[in-house]
């Protein structure tokens, strides 16, 4: 159809022109909220102006007229003869919608799509007041030659390509491993300085090729600025998105893959979410719905959240309409817990929304995002606060291809640990240091306890562990926590192959590697096992034990404490930092408050038990009589410490759901049935309030 | 109806012949070394690295109420077109491929057990006696535990 040189202008045509709307459409959603920032109008006009010339040079009529009369509302705004208003925004998107739509075809065939541009270009002619006559002769003394854009160093590279690269990349580091293998055993001298060498470079390779694919995140974020604009409007609500983490790096192909079920959980979290415009202020929220879309790394894995400030999930509706439609007995319904409840929406239909909106359709299945996210090899999780809002976060782990990792053996099998996840190796010498709570092991390590688990008797492996464990102090989130191996072999360089679903859903493994000797060694799930070892991660709540369903608990992990007078109080571990022990003397008073020096700096020190007026404490009394070493909770509340005087530290354990009383008592925020005991839940801020 | 010839490949397992479609069946392996799972369904054997892509090795007689393979480093492995990707299946002998023609696929025997029926599309005539061919898609889901 037409010879090479035409086709490649057509190709570059397309990609600059995706690039264009791109910017177009964050740009807009942009130009929306802040109608007097001349840079961004701008560069809006800049686009379409752009967009403009290059459909005509090719001749692509329909997207050259759209182009014009885009431009033609948006010459009205630069000259402050009228502001972009909603339907003005609404407008100029649809035109970049089209103009999507038209360029579609082009890549393959050669010419733009036959769609009727006459209704829009009409339209956005109305909107700029003038007939569509006078705004081609207002246009025209206002064109000026724009500067091109400037080059930033790039250049596009052939997907297709870069997957392959990838893989070869691969196959070069798995042939790296087994040259080294082979070259330290055979002890040959110059083959081995060139095997070390080809490692080197074979190292430099993969990080190079893993970079290349990478793309920050922010590029999807942003698009989606503009969902959550039509979202808002097409529902009848005011809602706003917020990014952070945009700077967070993917892989190219995952990145891709999570667009789709984002883009859902998006939807879902405006259309079902958040509730409209009067019932929030009658609830006293803002009018306005917040969505905050976050990314980060962490471990290895990439982890989105997605929270909203909406109504959150209404658990007991949701219990209500599984057993309406027969998903789960009267008897089971009875013995589930919120967080099992909750779990349930991840079930084909189980959407509690009664209508069939426009935008979203009868549960839009939250069961089709987890298969999405799961496919790549992501875990999601929620986290419900009814009334509050919802949180759900993906978890992704990083590119698929190459770890450091650290291997492992417990009772005959090895595994692997990503190097990223490691704190630090101890060799307790026959179990000294390693102490019991509540029948758990822990180990003290430098007046921190250390939650352990026994890798062998976690997954149930014949055999006894050896007596000469090692301790891997690992790390997934805020807390670390040791495991118990029989033995700690090399790092190496892995190939990551990923484990199909089923193998996922155990919460135990991040994937398999093939190791230098072709051997297979399963990767340990870092993250899964916090959960196991009862500790507060990043994502949520800690199951206590491996369930068949993947189940995390809404429920929050909280420290219990003695009260005085043998009561029960406890606190939200996430703001727990380390547990100390100080010495009477450690505390001193300063302008009638108490501090203790800590970590280089002072620490104000708050009495619970007086902080809370009725409860009259008695101190705790050392062997002389005399008062004993004082525990104290080191809590973080923003950048501050702040040291909490408790009568003693019981042991942790997850917030139960169920039996709650709302608390009239300043400084608690409600009471929970804790271990067959009231318990106070204490609101630390108000405490450190209390006290200064 | 006449038509096509079937081409099974057949397989021994636990004493018995067995047929798979054989537009399912990649490649047949010597026994290799088989990494277990710990934790996984029964019927997972284990991994499996076939040229550097690391492969599920499924247990048949678990799915068909047989105790579990001994070792599964001594056995061959079948390795199945599964919908999401190869798979390898345990069996202690390979055979031919074997012609059926379409006119001599027969039911499955009504003595056999319920839950195994699930698991066959047919029963084909072989030099031996009846061959039951295993539904591949049906016989993955029973043998990694799948739950749906």
């Amino acid at each position: 159809m037409s010879d090479a040189g035409f086709d490649e202008v057509v190709h570059e045509f397309v990609a600059e022109a995706g690039e264009i709307l791109a910017r177009l459409e964050s740009g807009l959603v942009a130009l929306e909220r802040s109608p007097e920032d001349a840079e961004l109008l701008a560069g809006i006009f800049r686009g379409f102006h752009t967009l403009k010339g290059n459909s005509g040079f090719l001749g692509f009529a329909r997207i050259q007229e759209t182009a014009h009369a885009a431009e033609a509302l948006l010459s009205l705004f630069r000259d402050r003869r009228a502001r972009p208003d909603a339907a003005a925004t609404s407008a100029l998107l649809e035109a970049v919608d089209r103009v999507r739509a038209l360029v579609a075809p082009v890549a393959s065939g050669g010419a733009e799509a036959a769609i009727d541009v006459t209704p829009l270009t009409r339209r956005l002619a109305e909107l700029a007041g003038a007939p569509a006559a006078a705004a081609e002769a207002a246009d025209a003394p206002s064109e000026k030659a724009e500067p091109p854009a400037p080059a930033d160093g790039t250049v596009r590279v052939d997907v297709d390509l870069l997957d392959r690269l990838m893989n070869w990349v691969g196959e070069l580091v798995l042939a790296r491993n087994q040259l080294l293998q082979q070259v330290s055993t055979s002890g040959d001298g110059p083959g081995q300085r060139a095997a070390h060498q080809v490692s080197t470079i074979t190292s430099r390779l993969q990080e190079g090729i893993m970079k290349a694919r990478l793309r920050p995140v922010g590029q999807l974020l942003q698009r989606f600025r503009r969902v959550v604009r039509d979202l808002a409007v097409a529902c009848g609500k005011k809602a706003r998105l917020e990014v952070s983490g945009e700077g967070t790096e993917l892989d190219r192909a995952i990145l891709e893959a999570i667009s789709e079920p984002l883009t859902h959980l998006l939807r879902n979290a405006v259309d079902h979410g958040l509730e409209p415009e009067e019932e929030r202020l009658r609830r006293g929220k803002p009018a306005e719905g917040r969505i905050r879309i976050s990314a980060r790394q962490e471990s290895g894995h990439v982890v989105i959240d997605v929270e909203d400030d909406g109504a959150g999930v209404d658990v007991p509706k949701v219990r209500e309409r599984a057993l309406r439609l027969g998903r789960i007995d009267a008897e089971r319904a009875a013995g589930m817990s919120a967080a099992e409840t909750l779990n349930l929406i991840f079930e084909r239909g189980l959407s509690t929304s009664d209508a069939v909106t426009r935008v979203s359709g009868r549960g839009v299945g939250m069961d089709v995002v987890k298969t999405q996210v799961e496919r790549v090899g992501g875990t999601l999780e929620l986290r419900n606060a009814p009334g509050h809002g919802l949180t759900l976060r993906i978890r992704i782990p990083l590119t698929l291809a190459i770890l450091p990792a650290l291997i492992v053996s417990a009772r005959g099998g090895r595994f692997a640990l990503p190097q990223g996840s490691l704190v630090e190796l101890i060799r307790p010498g026959e179990g000294a240091g390693v102490e019991r709570i509540h029948d758990a092991p822990v180990y003290r390590l430098r007046d921190r306890l250390l939650p352990l688990l026994d890798l062998g008797a976690l997954l149930g492996l014949a055999g006894e562990s050896s007596a000469a464990s090692t301790i891997v102090v690992l790390k997934a989130g805020e807390e670390p926590f040791g495991l118990l191996v029989d033995g700690v072999h090399d790092t190496e360089e892995v190939v990551v192959k990923s484990l199909s679903p089923r193998l996922r859903e155990l919460d135990l493994y991040a994937g398999a590697a093939i190791l230098g000797d072709a051997r297979i060694a399963l990767i340990l799930d870092v993250a899964g096992l916090a959960r196991r070892a009862r500790l507060k991660t990043e994502g949520g709540a800690a199951a206590s034990a491996p369930r068949s369903v993947p189940a995390v608990p809404a429920s929050r992990p909280l420290l219990l404490l003695k009260g005085g007078d043998d009561g029960r109080m406890a606190i939200d571990l996430a703001g727990v930092e380390r547990l100390e022990v100080f010495p009477p003397e450690a505390i001193e008073r300063v302008g009638g408050r108490e501090v203790a020096q800590y970590r280089g700096g002072i620490l104000p020190l708050v009495r619970v038990a007086e902080a809370l007026p009725e409860r009259r404490a008695r101190r705790r009394a050392g062997p002389a009589g005399e008062p004993g070493p004082v525990p104290v909770v080191v809590h973080r509340q923003g950048d501050a410490l702040v040291g909490l005087v408790v009568e003693g530290i019981l042991d942790i354990l997850d917030e139960p759901a169920g039996a709650e009383r709302p608390s009239s008592r300043p400084g608690v925020l409600r009471c929970v049935v804790a271990r067959g005991r009231v318990t106070e839940l204490l609101d630390v801020g108000r405490l450190m309030e209390a006290g200064s | 109806m006449s038509g096509p010839a079937r081409r099974l490949c057949s397989a021994r397992i636990g004493g018995r012949w067995f047929g798979l479609p054989v537009e399912r069946v990649q490649e047949v392996l010597r026994p290799s070394e088989v990494t277990p799972v710990p934790q996984a369904p029964a019927g997972v054997a284990g991994l499996l690295n076939l040229r550097g892509q690391i492969v599920e090795a499924l247990d048949p007689r678990v799915p068909l109420g047989l105790a579990a393979t001994a070792d599964p480093r001594a056995c061959m492995h079948v390795v199945l077109r599964g919908p999401d990707g190869p798979l390898s299946l345990l069996a202690d002998e390979v055979g031919d491929v074997i012609e059926v023609p379409e006119e001599e696929a027969e039911p499955l025997p009504p003595t056999m057990d319920e839950p195994a029926r699930r698991l066959f599309s047919a029963a084909a005539r072989g030099r031996d006696g009846l061959l039951p061919v295993f539904d591949v898609d049906r016989l993955i889901e029973a043998g990694s535990g799948r739950r749906r």
